[in-house]
């Protein structure tokens, strides 16, 4: 039997196009805002002269964790400077703050809502599996559709791939909290606003930070990937690197990503630490 | 009127629930409905009416339903059919806003496994209730430690739960029940995940308390003993259905059926049963009667002690008839003559504990109240008949 291809590519191209016609402004108007955070965000990060900051970092490392991790932030930060990747480097942190913050913007009110509707649960659980599933490489071409060539199809599809887990967390953390205490703030009279901020956010807490952990390492991941449609950032010198077989330069800014890397994941894992040590 | 009143009150759990009501109406069995319709009988048809000052006891073993029937009263499981009146109105007719009133104000409750929040100190715990009503913060933070004064937990305030031992926990359990005054304590097993030592110092504690603030009580259970030493009204259930409802010695001394008998058989009677269930009446006599009309009225009765008493029945000692017999020899008075130290004891003495006081003594003890007034006597007799299950209500002669 010779059954006819389905013509998906084409529903998804005719998709794309609709959308761009239809709801440009909205896109626009989002292009707007997240372009002017993280270029606010970088100008900011490099208006400080790069020893200040470095100084500054180390020194909230050490409030934040111990000793040890001030002193790993301090060289590390030094040793990026030394490179010469400085400004590129804040790009990036620029780039992966402002997409791991609109992520939790958006992934915890949505995980919320998963963990008081099974049906939510339903409906968006097959969702995320799709969006991590899906090649990242694929989200890029629709995002410069609709936010063109820069740094914001890169923080959008950077959301894309990194949302999830804040999602599944959020809502994994709110579900495992007991039953008898959620039946035990129902029995005083809680009302359900009552209940999540005085007892399911709180104790959902720790977990749902897990998720953000993951949100934020998920989002650097991304960096060299955005940089393939226009994103600046040290994730643009591994990319050009690799185009034109530099292993050294490859090396190095692959090395400013990974200190980075390192830097933000312990600090969140101290943070997490923390809130469940309350 | 009473406070609570549970009419047919029921529960089924399943996809479409109401259906099984008309088979219950029918009589079916739980193993039967759930054979025929997958539906599960939590609570099955539960009338009872608690008054206000009860401690009233719902007991029954693991799967019997009281966990389910307790959660009925205040809609954390919501009924499948019947009606639950709380001072005469219908609970299950409130909307979710009134219910949420009634919650606040109206019932606490206390958990078996305490169901603390890990994440707030003792006192925090304590005013949760009080905070949801929106009570201003040092107000409630006095009411909350008026509470914690009252479980004797002063100067844990700032602790956290996981810093407590489980015996503490459940008193912070109880100060948060409390804290909002309630009319009405819904306790879930609460005791029942804490040592035996500690459980019977809560027990006693709550009884005080209980006498101290007249609260009404209603108390889940597995633990017959526990039940029987707290429940001024005992509701036995089995399989969702209650199969009696009494006061202890009703429980224990009239069982509706077979189950309810099997049921109380391993009770150790000792433990339950007071000086009031066994004694009989003294014989007396008054003191200027003098010793020979105390023989005479020994040897019409056929006995060989008799109690001596003032006018008002205030006991003064025990004459015996060899005593008798001596006392017109020597020419002495009866007051002269008497044995001061018979034993007393009063009329909420439990049996074991007068073991010990008729072991060491020739005579029966005598069982006075708070001013000395004789009220009767306990024999060895008719203990041993009390423990055997034999019901002293009847052939005792109170």
């Amino acid at each position: 039997m010779n059954l006819p291809k389905i013509p998906l590519a084409n529903w998804i191209e005719w998709l794309e196009t609709w959308l761009e016609n239809h709801l440009d402004p909205l896109f626009q108007f989002i292009r707007l805002v997240v372009g002017k955070t993280v270029n606010g965000l970088d100008v900011m990060l490099n208006w400080f002269p790069a020893l200040v900051l470095i100084v500054i970092f180390g020194a909230l490392a050490w409030y934040i964790g111990k000793w040890k991790m001030g002193v790993f932030t301090l060289i590390g930060l030094l040793i990026i400077e030394n490179l010469g990747y400085w400004s590129q480097t804040m790009q990036t942190l620029a780039l992966v703050l402002t997409s791991a913050f609109i992520s939790v913007l958006i992934g915890v009110p949505v995980g919320i809502l998963c963990a008081r509707s099974n049906k939510t649960q339903k409906i968006v659980t097959p969702l995320l599996d799709f969006m991590q599933t899906m090649p990242a490489f694929v989200y890029l071409l629709p995002a410069v559709t609709f936010f063109s060539l820069g740094v914001v199809p890169g923080v959008i599809s950077s959301i894309i791939f990194a949302i999830p887990p804040t999602i599944r967390l959020t809502n994994l953390g709110i579900r495992q909290v007991p039953e008898e205490l959620v039946e035990a703030a129902d029995a005083f009279g809680s009302t359900p606003t009552q209940k999540l901020f005085k007892l399911q956010l709180p104790i959902a807490l720790p977990t749902m930070m897990a998720g953000i952990n993951q949100t934020i390492m998920l989002s650097l991941s991304m960096v060299v990937i955005a940089s393939m449609i226009g994103a600046q950032g040290v994730g643009a010198y591994v990319y050009r690197a690799v185009t034109q077989g530099n292993t050294g330069v490859g090396f190095e800014a692959g090395l400013a990503i990974v200190i980075l890397a390192i830097i933000l994941d312990r600090l969140t894992q101290q943070v997490i630490r923390r809130t469940k040590a309350n | 009127m009473a406070i609570i009143e549970a009419k047919r009150l029921t529960k089924i759990f399943g996809t479409d629930p109401k259906k099984a009501i008309p088979l219950l109406d029918k009589g079916w069995s739980k193993e039967k409905i759930l054979a025929e319709t997958k539906l599960t009988v939590g609570v099955n048809q539960a009338s009872f009416a608690i008054e206000e000052g009860q401690i009233f006891v719902i007991m029954g073993l693991s799967g019997s339903g009281k966990s389910t029937l307790v959660r009925l009263l205040n809609r954390l499981i919501e009924p499948t059919s019947g009606e639950v009146l709380f001072n005469g109105t219908d609970i299950l007719r409130m909307t979710p806003e009134k219910l949420r009133q009634f919650r606040r104000k109206n019932v606490g409750m206390v958990f078996q496994k305490f169901a603390l929040f890990p994440h707030r100190t003792v006192i925090q715990n304590i005013e949760y209730g009080l905070e949801v009503q929106g009570i201003e913060k040092n107000k409630r933070r006095e009411m909350a430690m008026q509470s914690l004064e009252l479980v004797g937990l002063k100067g844990w305030e700032h602790s956290y739960p996981n810093q407590l031992s489980g015996g503490m926990q459940q008193r912070v359990g109880l100060a948060r029940g409390l804290a909002n005054e309630p009319d009405v304590l819904l306790m879930d097993e609460a005791f029942s995940a804490l040592d035996p030592l500690i459980r019977k110092d809560m027990q006693d504690e709550l009884l005080e308390l209980q006498a101290k603030m007249k609260k009404t009580i209603v108390f889940i259970t597995h633990d017959l003993n526990e039940a029987l030493r707290i429940g001024d009204q005992i509701a036995l259930m089995k399989d969702g259905s209650i199969v009696q409802i009494g006061s202890p010695e009703e429980i224990l001394m009239q069982p509706a059926n077979k189950y309810v008998e099997r049921f109380v058989e391993d009770v150790d009677l000792s433990k339950v049963l007071t000086a009031s269930h066994v004694m009989i009446k003294a014989e007396t006599i008054t003191l200027e009667r003098g010793p020979r009309v105390a023989l005479q009225f020994m040897r019409d009765r056929g006995i060989s002690s008799l109690y001596v008493v003032d006018k008002r029945m205030h006991l003064l000692g025990v004459i015996t008839a060899e005593e008798a017999v001596n006392a017109i020899k020597n020419g002495r008075s009866l007051e002269e003559a008497m044995e001061r130290e018979a034993p007393t004891a009063v009329s909420e003495t439990l049996l074991h504990e007068l073991f010990e006081l008729m072991s060491n003594s020739k005579f029966p003890v005598s069982i006075i109240d708070d001013s000395g007034r004789l009220k009767g006597i306990v024999i060895k007799g008719a203990v041993l008949a009390a423990l055997s299950g034999n019901s002293v209500m009847e052939d005792g002669e109170r």
